[in-house]
């Protein structure tokens, strides 16, 4: 496969069409069809998530957030490829892999309601918490890839990036990393045309992201991100190839961003309705729903039926998020180093005394 | 004369060096066709062309060893940094090149270049969003670290980084972007670099801040004065050079000094301005010179980030308790 879409060749990888037609049966994944139906039922769950986060962001509920939707071929794949003993380094715009991996949609919501805890994630391992300086969390993928081939475990690293983020110098220097070692490290990079505001043909005069891995003398392929069965393909590949000591690969994922970059920007200032409304043609959901109801695996009305569920789970474990009570000042001051030094203990006492006299001599009023 | 915020302000003094001279040239993430994340550069482009304000992309270090190169050959980048907790990739080209160039050179070549930054907390922003880190910054020989205050003063003063021949962190206060509004004189003027400026006079405790803090400060004061304290505040301006005679003066009229500032405490500029009140007044001390500061910790995540910011009841604790001493 990434022979036959060598970026060289300026080809892109697809299995169904933009109305979920195969056109590609020759690269159709060998999944059972409950996969595909369970897959497509996660990234249902992902979409209604992330509106109903908008929503909450809306209404105050919730602080900044950076929606997925539109992406969820991509994450939704991952997950369904990502497997427990597998290491997940996000960048901030997977939840659907996030949630594959067992980190829930609680701890989603209590870390963009500003908690620290929202990272500890509690059923999940092998996951690193979302990074948010741009493309630094690549450096740390190729370092748990060596880790893995030094202690010849069988387990793949998936890695996520976006488009603005192969502009920085972290994203060559890990790809120039697992070049030379050679190890077990899937980079994907979520191409959803714009970092914030500048598009991706600002960021590079390469024809594509996925003709840099050739650069590295790693393996590359460029994949129609929003086509699910070519992205579960192309990772199961990928993933083949790390175990067989044929990696790093580098997947460019070419999707849109349906939302803004967080709830604090506004895309109207810098693209088009037209080009919102041709993307929409290739929605990553329309076209994996197109393809079951062909296959006669789904039907709009198990959609109908399930979606009030899912927008019920959505809502039960917002609550319970919100339910979490007070923020610990504690946090603030553990974690940092494995013992407390005593100067840092003393700043935390110097502010409980603090917090005694405003007590007092403010009678209790609110901060 | 305009009603401005420090946004308006901030574009004003940017429109009028464009216009000013050709050498100009403003670029960063999203700072062109978006008009930056916080909207100072809005409406540049549109005014000044592709070729004078535009978006780079996604590489801090990649924009100021561009400018380095910039600067060197004979223009005046002034570049925008999104995020102070963005910055640290550009660490090594600011600390390495860009503060070097012209000792190296042998005066030979300067580095004219103007880094803008938005930073510091109180806007219940994700991690990364929220530091005050002009300590480090301070730190690093050969450049010239600024905060403004005001509208006024942002103008003024980002005139005269730009005009300067040095290499300027030019630290925006976000949390006060569009919180003050006043009048602001129409065309150029410049506020010199390295001045502090006392705003007022008080004859118990010097307070010396800046940036967004100010106005902590100056809410504490409201509550001091009703305990019959009289406060002198300096809104300090440049971290470095720093103005060590107006900060002596004062310390010797009010023989007591607080800093307030929104970084981690240890090693920062409370540190600094404690040292200068020893060294300069140590005879008219009345009280160990003060810091109020952040905690030597992370910033918390907007829910617990009030614990670690300075309000106006921590500045008053700190001011009773160094009035009494």
């Amino acid at each position: 496969m990434f022979k036959e879409y060598d970026p060289l060749k300026n080809k892109i990888f697809r299995v169904m069409d933009d109305s979920g037609k195969i056109i590609n049966p020759k690269w159709i994944p060998d999944m059972k069809v409950e996969e595909i139906v369970t897959a497509y039922k996660k990234m249902l769950f992902s979409r209604v998530a992330d509106l109903q986060i908008v929503s909450y962001q809306r209404q105050g509920r919730i602080y900044t957030y950076p929606p997925n939707y539109g992406q969820e071929a991509i994450t939704g794949a991952a997950g369904a490829a990502i497997r427990q003993n597998d290491w997940l380094v996000p960048a901030f715009r997977e939840i659907g892999t996030m949630m594959a991996k067992g980190v829930s949609l609680k701890e989603i919501f209590l870390y963009y309601m500003g908690y620290e805890e929202g990272s500890n994630f509690k059923n999940a391992s092998q996951v690193l918490p979302v990074s948010v300086p741009i493309a630094s969390q690549l450096l740390h993928a190729a370092g748990i890839g060596y880790a893995i081939k030094y202690k010849d475990e069988k387990k793949v690293v998936f890695a996520f990036v976006g488009d603005g983020g192969t502009s920085e110098g972290d994203f060559h220097e890990a790809l120039n990393f697992a070049g030379v070692w050679k190890i077990p490290v899937i980079f994907i990079i979520q191409n959803n045309q714009y970092g914030i505001s500048t598009p991706v043909k600002m960021q590079t005069a390469s024809s594509s992201l996925a003709v840099k891995s050739v650069a590295y003398g790693i393996k590359g392929i460029q994949v129609d991100g929003n086509d699910f069965l070519a992205m579960y393909r192309a990772l199961e590949e990928g993933s083949r190839l790390c175990l067989s000591g044929d990696g790093p690969v580098l997947i460019e994922a070419v999707t849109y961003r349906k939302g803004a970059h967080t709830t604090s920007d506004d895309p109207t200032k810098y693209r088009t309705k037209e080009e919102e409304l041709l993307w929409e043609e290739r929605d990553p959901l329309k076209r994996l729903k197109a393809y079951l109801i062909s296959k006669d695996l789904w039907s709009e009305q198990e959609e109908e039926k399930i979606l009030p569920q899912y927008r019920e789970e959505v809502d039960r474990q917002f609550q319970e998020a919100e339910s979490f009570g007070e923020y610990k000042k504690e946090d603030i001051f553990i974690h940092l180093y494995s013992e407390m030094p005593d100067d840092l203990l003393e700043q935390k006492n110097q502010y409980d005394r603090f917090l005694q006299w405003k007590e007092s001599r403010f009678n209790n009023q609110k901060k | 004369m305009k009603i401005m915020n420090m946004v308006n302000a901030i574009n004003d003094a940017l429109d009028i060096k464009l216009y000013d001279d050709k050498n100009v040239i403003v670029y960063g993430e999203d700072v062109g066709v978006e008009g930056g994340v916080f909207r100072v550069t809005e409406g540049l482009q549109q005014k000044y062309g592709v070729t004078r304000v535009f978006d780079s992309p996604l590489a801090e270090s990649g924009i100021v060893g561009t400018a380095i190169g910039m600067a060197v050959a004979g223009l005046r980048p002034v570049v925008e940094m999104q995020f102070c907790g963005f910055i640290y990739p550009a660490f090594n080209q600011i600390i390495s090149h860009a503060t070097r160039m012209r000792n190296r050179s042998r005066g030979k070549y300067e580095t004219p270049i103007v880094i803008r930054m938005p930073y510091g907390g109180g806007i219940n922003a994700l991690e990364h969003h929220s530091e005050s880190m002009e300590a480090i910054f301070g730190h690093i020989p050969g450049l010239k670290v600024v905060v403004p205050s005001t509208p006024h003063d942002a103008k003024g003063m980002l005139i005269s980084a730009i005009e300067s021949n040095d290499t300027i962190l030019f630290m925006e206060p976000k949390r006060i972007y569009r919180a003050i509004k006043q009048e602001v004189a129409d065309g150029k003027y410049t506020i010199p670099l390295g001045k502090a400026n006392v705003l007022s006079q008080g004859s118990d405790v010097t307070v010396v801040a800046y940036g967004a803090m100010i106005r902590e400060v100056q809410r504490a004061m409201v509550m001091a004065k009703e305990q019959g304290i009289s406060v002198e505040l300096i809104d300090l301006r440049s971290i470095y050079p720093i103005d060590r005679e107006t900060i002596a003066k004062s310390v010797k009229k009010t023989g007591r000094i607080i800093t307030v500032t929104e970084g981690p405490r240890s090693f920062g500029v409370g540190s600094e301005i404690s040292q200068i009140a020893i060294e300069e007044a140590f005879l008219s001390l009345e009280a160990p010179p003060s810091r109020v500061s952040g905690f030597d910790t992370i910033v918390p995540l907007p829910r617990g980030e009030y614990h670690y910011m300075q309000d106006p009841y921590k500045i008053l604790y700190e001011i009773e308790r160094i009035v009494k001493y």
